[in-house]
């Protein structure tokens, strides 16, 4: 039951781009459609669940045993950055077909800053390893929640009469506005 | 001090033995590709524009290089690709037609009446959310407003007069513009068919005479007069088959709204 609310309140409650501002930059850049979002969505969800194991069997395996918990974050880029390269060699040996639907999400996510702020937030909350995978999947799930919501409205916005002021950007941001406040609304849900 | 050096030797170890990882998966899981392949990327004019119906340059050079597509299949590359991918690969060139993409509209500003004055956004696409899909009285002529244009990675289509034309050499057939067009006007017709028919309207002859002065009026003189049988009327409108027109002519000459080429 703990590990349900865990997995709900990482994707709606604790929404990575919506409550925690990490991992923008794709939420705005691969947001023109509703395909590349899932591809996109699906391959930060693919990655994010293995980093977060990676990165707590590296910190209670080699950090807290020596004592180096400070060094978290540059350990962790460098492990996200080195089993990004490894997964996607190991796909496009053994299972072409995900390759080429991840296509070029899989290296893009390796500076994914919602990757590194989740495995740096299982961590600081002290989540065990299997509590760890869980949150990862969790906040993945609720980071392609959110870009493919965010796809669906901009594929309508491309017909809507925008002020020129508004178009592109901006249009887009406030729109991400709009729906952090309605993801505010799952705040009381746990 | 030993702290640091602990630190740092730590963070050492950790890259050392992801890299060593690495370089060990590098060369286990390595892809062999087919030297064939690499070749017939190079040839392949790398515009990625996926004309030939693959998502890039890449698949299709794998196509060819499986031999499940003929060398000829690039239509951005044309005949000069085709033989250079032909003796890389040292199989015999088979000639495909060439074809180039045409839009079914003479309706320029002088013969196509307008219904209103249109003052928004320059894109056919948005156009047609107003009345009528925009301000030409004709709702299956071209607009004019370039959404074909702007997609042309060849610079093959012009706004002439309010109406799209193609410039037949410039043209690859790559098909963006079909998709592009809100009013389907355009197809790929082979590019030696010198006759076509310039208008898309299935409207009744008095309603198209109402909108257009350049439009089928459906009187199908042009099918009954065709010794070929390449015409065939659909709708109020004409359509010539390309591949049993005879060049013939007589069409043209019948025509009473003179919109055939």
């Amino acid at each position: 039951m703990d590990i349900l609310l865990l997995a709900i309140g990482a994707a709606l409650v604790n929404n990575v781009i919506l409550s925690q501002f990490l991992g923008l930059c794709p939420f705005l850049g691969v947001s023109k459609s509703v395909n590349t979002a899932t591809g996109m969505g699906a391959a930060v969800i693919f990655v994010m669940t293995i980093a977060s194991a990676a990165t707590s069997i590296i910190y209670y395996g080699i950090l807290e045993r020596f004592g180096l918990e400070y060094l978290n974050t540059i350990v962790f880029i460098l492990v996200i950055a080195a089993l990004v390269q490894f997964v996607e060699m190991f796909l496009k040996k053994k299972v072409k077909s995900l390759y080429e639907s991840l296509g070029v999400y899989l290296p893009l996510i390796t500076t994914n800053c919602a990757v590194l702020g989740i495995a740096i937030s299982n961590v600081q909350e002290g989540y065990t390893i299997f509590q760890s995978i869980v949150n990862g999947f969790g906040s993945a799930f609720g980071f392609t929640i959110a870009i493919v919501i965010l796809a669906g409205i901009r594929e309508k916005l491309e017909y809507s009469p925008i002020p020129e002021s508004f178009k592109g950007t901006p249009i887009v941001l406030i729109t991400s506005g709009l729906m952090a406040i309605a993801f505010f609304g799952f705040s009381g849900l746990i | 001090m030993t702290e640091i050096m602990i630190a740092a030797a730590v963070v050492c170890g950790v890259g050392i033995v992801i890299g060593i990882l690495l370089g060990v998966a590098g060369e286990k899981f390595k892809v062999e590709v087919d030297p064939k392949e690499v070749a017939v990327r190079e040839l392949l004019p790398g515009n990625n524009c996926g004309g030939c119906g693959f998502p890039g340059c890449d698949g299709l050079a794998a196509a060819i290089a499986k031999g499940e597509m003929p060398p000829s299949a690039c239509p951005v590359g044309g005949e000069a690709v085709a033989e250079a991918i032909s003796k890389a690969l040292g199989i015999e060139n088979t000639e495909t037609a060439r074809y180039v993409a045409f839009v079914k509209c003479a309706g320029d500003c002088e013969k196509a009446k307008d219904v209103y004055e249109y003052v928004g956004p320059k894109s056919c696409v948005l156009a047609q959310n107003n009345p009528n899909g925009g301000p030409k009285a004709c709702t299956y002529g071209c607009t004019g407003y370039g959404s074909c244009k702007a997609v042309c990675e060849f610079d093959a289509i012009d706004i002439i007069d309010g109406i799209a034309v193609i410039n037949k050499d410039k043209c690859k057939a790559c098909g963006k513009c079909i998709e592009a067009c809100p009013r389907n006007l355009i197809e790929l017709v082979p590019y030696d068919a010198e006759h076509l028919v310039r208008c898309n309207s299935h409207d009744r002859g008095l309603d198209v005479k109402a909108a257009c002065s350049a439009g089928c009026i459906g009187c199908s003189l042009c099918a009954k007069n065709c010794e070929a049988s390449a015409i065939t009327m659909d709708k109020n409108l004409a359509h010539i088959d390309a591949e049993k027109c005879n060049n013939c002519g007589v069409c043209k000459q019948k025509c009473p709204v003179k919109i055939i080429t």
